[in-house]
């Protein structure tokens, strides 16, 4: 590739832009004709983490006035710096949602210092005081709907025996696991979670082959962490077992073996940051939330769903969004017996120490390494 | 067994079961490219190949509601990839293993891209024919699922062992793959006979691509090959041109990519990366093995060569 030359016409596109910009004021601009750019690893409709932010962007869509540019499979790379330059350069994109988690940095920070008059919104990023002040991460707490799909899976098996197919052992993949078995022991104090590492983010077959291996060790409600769960919910609900969604609504899969899920509510907090920007409100940096704040839902319960366990998980879940439970109270214990959270304290939805998770309850069967 | 569980049985039958399940791409790849490889000619795109059966076999499934017209569509698909491969191979100075490189990116690109509206849509899948009757086991019933192209696959590879040592076609393909010289003097064209044997290792492999959006994992999406048609490739090569050793290689690798999992799932957890990796050390180990500095490899048709 020719740099000299892309920057050089990445200068001049850059100039006039701006000197638009400054014509007609970068708030005004918002209000009336706003241009949003969405950049996402994968394939929009992969009935998982992409789909859901490509249903955000479609709320968007609906909304007057605002215009919203896509682009899909951009690498975590440098290819996501040049897709936000052209996006702010060639359509004129004032807000940016890079939504993978590899393009916050250095990537989007970089960025958001070039072009600091405009909003940059990273999906799962850690902002820090170092980081430019247009830029910002937002994140959901979706081990809230997990615990409450855990409520479900507990009282929906027969065997006792749960399944969680999992990309890697990161936090966030760790605290779903957690929270979706301390909801299933909930309802059944007996039940396990078995879990299986795939390795990556997509690798159907070997999904496939988890859950099948599951399926064999006599687990009958699976659910999963993985970009896309159309593997996993497919193939368990062929071999008749149970399972509970990730990511988006996946119930048009397989309508009879679908018990309820975990899904991000992108559609409501992308309009919210809009309508924030236009009212001229700063949207906090570090953006967080749960069921409460609506970043995060969960899926409507399927027929198999007991009514006992829709009465237990209606209750859970109207005390999360009111803001007065917790998930993460003391004592846990790790599975190789040691006492990861002590008696009498309680990790809050917003802990950090949460977001530092790299254990497995009690009760789940699986190693982090 | 009485609660329906099997235990440490588990982790045999995933492999068994994995052979059979995850073994059908490999085995359909590899038998093609055996085919293309022994007319003198590597075919590297059969990845693309493969990634666009999987397409073309869901999309016409889910349109016409039939599995097995999609899996025609796959072969048609795979033999025209493959024709297009041949046709410019046939012209002066044209290095196949680039072409090759070339219709892997092309063929994977126009998949995804032809591909997007059917990632959502459910298609008609291929029927499983249930061999496991006989037993109450659930675990093994399932195992037992087997379909039918797994079947010709496995049927395919002794027939094609046969038709190489005795047939007119057989004789005719290797001695293209042998001696181009001997086979011009014979009165043939060398380059209609690579055409034809990289056309047939296309519809195989487009044929294997089917297996994978229809039967299993058994739908669309872009990560479905993660590179196992350049796996099989490479797995010829490991089978020496054999297509009987084709098939068990085949069969070995999709035991293999079955162990991860199972070994995670009765409670096997350290080193799970390691086990995933079990196909491909496997092959450096094979490689290793049977390499030796002195002569060329076994097996491998003189004409084959990277430096035309």
């Amino acid at each position: 590739m020719d740099f000299s030359r892309i920057s050089r016409r990445h200068l001049l596109q850059g100039s006039a832009a701006l000197t638009l910009g400054t014509a007609f004021g970068a708030r005004s601009a918002a209000a009336a004709d706003t241009t949003i750019g969405f950049i996402y690893v994968g394939s929009r409709d992969d009935y998982g983490y992409n789909q859901a932010h490509a249903q955000g962007a479609a709320a968007l869509k609906k909304m007057p006035g605002l215009k919203v540019v896509e682009e899909e499979k951009v690498p975590e790379t440098d290819a996501v710096e040049k897709t936000i330059e052209s996006m702010i350069n060639l359509d004129g994109a004032s807000l940016l949602f890079p939504t993978s988690f590899g393009y916050y940095n250095p990537h989007m920070i970089k960025m958001a210092n070039k072009f600091p008059k405009l909003h940059f919104e990273h999906c799962g990023g850690l902002w820090s005081d170092k980081d430019p002040k247009n830029a910002g991460s937002y994140f959901g707490y979706i081990d809230e709907a997990q615990y409450i799909s855990g409520i479900v899976a507990g009282y929906s098996t027969k065997s006792g025996k749960l399944g969680f197919v999992a990309a890697k052992p990161i936090p966030q993949v760790l605290r779903n696991i957690n929270a979706f078995t301390l909801g299933a022991k909930l309802a059944n104090p007996k039940a396990t979670t078995q879990v299986i590492f795939t390795g990556d983010w997509s690798m159907p077959v070997k999904e496939a082959e988890a859950t099948n291996s599951l399926i064999d060790q006599g687990v009958d409600v699976l659910t999963c962490h993985v970009d896309g769960p159309k593997t996993m919910v497919e193939n368990a609900a062929r071999r008749g077992a149970m399972v509970c969604g990730y990511h988006v609504n996946q119930s048009p899969l397989a309508p009879k073996a679908y018990l309820t899920g975990a899904e991000w509510n992108w559609e409501a907090l992308y309009p919210k940051f809009v309508k924030m920007i236009a009212a001229g409100e700063a949207i906090p940096n570090f953006y967080r939330g749960g069921l409460k704040e609506e970043i995060v839902k969960c899926s409507p319960y399927g027929e198999a769903v007991s009514a006992e366990a829709r009465k237990h998980a209606d209750d859970i879940k109207a005390k999360l969004t009111a803001g007065t439970y917790t998930i993460f109270k003391g004592p846990i214990m790790d599975n190789k017996g040691k006492a990861v959270i002590t008696a009498g304290t309680d990790r809050g939805q917003k802990d950090p120490e949460l977001e530092k998770m790299d254990y497995l309850v009690e009760g789940v069967i699986g190693a982090t390494s | 067994m009485a609660d329906g569980t099997i235990g440490l049985w588990t982790v045999p039958l995933a492999v068994f079961g994995g052979a059979i399940r995850v073994s059908t791409p490999f085995l359909f790849v590899s038998l093609g490219e055996c085919i293309t490889e022994r007319s003198g000619r590597i075919n590297l795109g059969l990845e693309g190949t493969l990634v666009m059966g999987a397409m073309s076999a869901y999309g016409i499934s889910y349109l016409t509601g039939s599995p097995w017209l999609g899996v025609l569509a796959a072969g048609v698909t795979g033999s025209l990839l493959g024709a297009l491969h041949a046709g410019i191979c046939s012209l002066p100075r044209v290095n196949d293993i680039a072409v090759g490189i070339a219709l892997m990116l092309f063929g994977t690109g126009l998949a995804f891209y032809l591909g997007k509206p059917l990632i959502e849509p459910t298609a008609a899948r291929l029927p499983a024919i249930d061999f496991g009757w006989w037993s109450d086991i659930a675990q093994v019933r399932a195992a037992l699922r087997i379909n039918v192209l797994f079947l010709i696959g496995i049927a395919l590879a002794p027939v094609l062992y046969w038709a190489f040592r005795t047939t007119r076609w057989g004789l005719l393909i290797r001695t293209a793959g042998e001696s181009s010289d001997a086979a011009r003097a014979m009165g043939y064209s060398v380059l209609a006979i690579r055409l034809r044997a990289t056309m047939v290792g296309g519809f195989l492999a487009g044929i294997g691509g089917s297996f994978l959006s229809l039967f299993y994992p058994g739908s669309w999406n872009e990560g479905l090959s993660s590179g196992q048609g350049v796996t099989a490739v490479a797995l010829v090569i490991f089978a020496r041109w054999d297509p009987m050793l084709c098939m068990w290689a085949s069969l070995a690798f999709g035991g293999a990519a079955a162990l991860g999992p199972a070994l995670q799932s009765v409670g096997v957890t350290s080193g799970y990366h390691l086990f995933n990796a079990a196909p491909y050390i496997l092959t450096l180990a094979i490689m290793i093995i049977t390499c030796s500095p002195k002569r060329t490899l076994t097996g491998a048709p003189a004409e084959l060569s990277i430096t035309r």
